[in-house]
């Protein structure tokens, strides 16, 4: 029997509320598959299973927060009966009652009205039911509580413990994109508007790539040791409309066209502005890519997000002058910079790494 | 305001009616020279006489047909019958006649007859003289149900029931003849309202008749729990002042009907299907009723008391209502 625990999505994620279950006690479940919705400070997060086996018991139910690693279903291994397995050491609450949720039709229609969803309340009335006066309560309940000023609090909470136990060293570059911008000119004339590619993409690729040949950057630092990930997936910061930053990871970017990263990219920026974000985009980032660009900063140096040891910032393409072979020119270029761990990597590393990124740059053919 | 008995203010209402029309008069087993089965008419064959207090003999079959002439004649008669059950001998002249004939005539007829008679148990007479068949009147078209639970209703029904020109049926309540209090003699009355008897926010508690003192009751207690009960007196069972009701459920978001019929097709079924009809998204728990146990009225005491709706199984189906079961 496995205890399915809530995961960490994330380094300033320490709770989670459960919004919705996406399973029930019996279903079979493959590895990847969407079991909940969690609410974290950040988002609603579709949090997926790590194994196949089947479902036993779902421990908590809908409208309960609780600390990340809390036992919130058991489920069996693939073979397992629910007569043979093995009963965890750790108390199991009675089963919770399966079938429509009762609702009063006022509480429906309340609810209704407030935007709430009623069905994952608990109610006080008659058997359970859920009362107008419990959506009322938790309209009330509800409204204090401000996603803007959680996500400063959790966004705040990681960088803090960021500055606090990460020795960082930076490093900047001016690289000079003149052939990426002329290839993507190129390129994208002959395409329709909606699968031309924006030069962030091209850049997520150089690094990317850089990063096969510098995986001291691509990992994590947990229990006093560096550990390398397993692939490369790297963490977009993305800008949220009405405030914040997240950071979900585009995954194995090294290995997919630029063509297939430009959709993905779109649908993850997308994704994480509506608060649809998968459990394993928001915990496997392996190396963060910042890019204010669009801001029009000309350098950013950012902040590393544990447990990552590197982030890498990008800021405005521009003309700008520039001297090669000699000669004065305009050549569009931007800078990009590197925080990093100096318990994982030292300046000497990293400068080398920046100068992959440039290299790899200058050949746009070969992204 | 003055103090009096149900059945005495029944009895200035008769004979405020004798004294103001002519037409009116009275009919009934022994209305007359006993004073009436519950002593409502006694004095009134002295004050008016034979011509306008008659005593019947025992038919009602004939007596309220004879009644239903003399309303087409012209005249106003009131007509008693003992009790409900007698009534049913009567059903077929007051259905298949008073109760259709305006229609069947195209409105050239009508029938203006008054039938008062007691209804209800909780005095031990057992099941021939104990049961609420109100409600069964209550589904025939053409028929006015009243049913008095107060001293101003028992005092103030009477005269614009008279003015009615269809037929209307009072239903008395056995047990609250007796009933004393302080009645407001400038209170208005009409025939087609429903009250609300206590003001509450949790709960819709709706009766009439002889259940409306134990509704209050339980009223009382529940408030002493923090639950405000609001409590209506449907006063009219047909046809129903919905509106009334729909006002207090859409405040209160909760309904428990309390009737002294039989819990089958019983009038507290037709409430709360109207209920459910008409405010089904205002509703915040399934509405609820207290009836009688399905067994004829019994004689013994105890059986009889545990047969009928009762403050404590109210009590508990209005904190069912609210979860607090």
């Amino acid at each position: 029997m496995i205890e399915f625990k809530l995961p960490s999505l994330g380094a300033d994620m320490d709770e989670g509320t459960l919004l919705e279950w996406r399973i029930a006690p019996g279903d079979a479940l493959r590895r990847g598959q969407v079991v909940a919705v969690v609410d974290t400070a950040k988002a609603a997060v579709d949090v997926e299973c790590w194994q196949d086996g089947n479902v036993l018991d779902l421990l908590i139910q809908p409208g309960d927060k609780v600390p990340v690693g809390t036992p919130i279903a058991l489920l069996l291994e693939p073979g397992e009966s629910a007569e043979t397995a093995p009963v965890p050491t750790a108390a199991v609450p009675a089963a919770v009652p399966t079938g429509r949720p009762r609702i009063s039709p006022a509480a429906r229609k309340r609810a209704a009205e407030l935007g709430i969803d009623a069905s994952v309340l608990s109610g006080t009335g008659p058997q359970g039911a859920v009362t107008l006066e419990d959506v009322e309560a938790a309209a009330r309940q509800a409204a204090p509580v401000d996603r803007q000023a959680a996500m400063r609090q959790a966004i705040g909470a990681a960088m803090s413990r960021s500055k606090r136990e990460i020795p960082h060293y930076y490093l900047g570059e001016t690289i000079p994109l003149g052939a990426v911008m002329a290839w993507l000119a190129t390129h994208n004339a002959e395409l329709a508007p909606e699968r031309r590619l924006l030069p962030g993409v091209l850049l997520l690729k150089a690094i990317a790539l850089a990063l096969r040949d510098y995986p001291q950057l691509n990992g994590f630092w947990q229990g006093g040791a560096f550990h390398p990930a397993p692939g490369i997936h790297l963490g977009v910061a993305v800008a949220l409309r009405q405030g914040g930053l997240i950071a979900p990871a585009l995954h194995d970017v090294a290995d997919k066209p630029l063509a297939q990263l430009m959709d993905e990219l779109g649908d993850l920026v997308q994704r994480a502005r509506s608060h649809s974000l998968r459990s394993s985009e928001l915990a496997d980032a392996s190396l963060t890519v910042t890019q204010l660009g669009d801001q029009g900063v000309d350098s950013v140096f950012g902040v590393i997000y544990p447990p990552q040891v590197a982030l890498v910032g990008v800021g405005r393409i521009a003309e700008r002058p520039w001297v090669e072979a000699g000669r004065l020119c305009a050549m569009p270029t931007a800078h990009f910079s590197l925080a990093a761990d100096h318990r994982a990597s030292d300046g000497h590393y990293g400068a080398r790494f920046l100068a992959e990124i440039r290299r790899l740059l200058q050949a746009p053919d070969s992204l | 305001m003055i103090r009096t008995t149900y059945r005495e203010a029944l009895r200035e209402g008769l004979r405020e009616a004798l004294a103001r029309d002519p037409r009116v008069f009275l009919m009934g087993e022994d209305v007359g020279r006993y004073g009436g089965t519950y002593a409502v008419s006694k004095g009134l064959l002295e004050e008016f006489g034979e011509q306008r207090i008659r005593d019947t003999p025992l038919s009602e079959l004939s007596f309220v047909a004879a009644g239903i002439g003399a309303a087409l004649g012209g005249m106003r008669p009131i007509v008693e019958v003992m009790t409900v059950n007698f009534s049913l001998l009567a059903l077929d002249p007051l259905m298949n006649t008073a109760a259709t004939l305006r229609h069947m005539s195209g409105g050239q007829f009508s029938v203006p007859l008054v039938l008062r008679m007691a209804t209800g148990a909780g005095r031990q007479l057992a099941a021939q003289h104990s049961h609420s068949l109100e409600g069964w009147y209550a589904h025939i078209p053409g028929l006015k149900i009243l049913a008095p639970a107060t001293l101003e209703d028992a005092r103030g029904m009477l005269w614009p029931a008279l003015q009615d020109p269809d037929p209307v049926l009072i239903f008395e309540h056995s047990t609250l003849y007796n009933l004393e209090g302080v009645l407001d003699e400038g209170a208005a009355v009409d025939i087609h309202s429903a009250r609300v008897r206590r003001e509450g926010r949790d709960l819709t508690l709706v009766t009439y008749g002889g259940s409306l003192g134990k509704a209050l009751a339980a009223a009382g207690q529940l408030a002493g729990e923090g639950i405000s009960v609001e409590v209506i007196d449907l006063r009219v069972l047909h046809p129903l002042d919905d509106a009334t009701l729909m006002a207090s459920v859409r405040r209160t978001r909760r309904l428990l009907v309390v009737d002294e019929g039989w819990r089958s097709g019983s009038l507290a079924a037709e409430i709360i299907a109207r209920v459910v009809e008409q405010g089904f998204y205002e509703l915040d728990a399934p509405p609820a009723r207290v009836c009688s146990q399905e067994v004829p009225v019994p004689y013994a005491k105890h059986l009889e008391e545990a047969a009928l709706p009762q403050v404590p199984g109210i009590v508990a189906a209005a904190r069912e209502l609210l979860g607090r079961g």
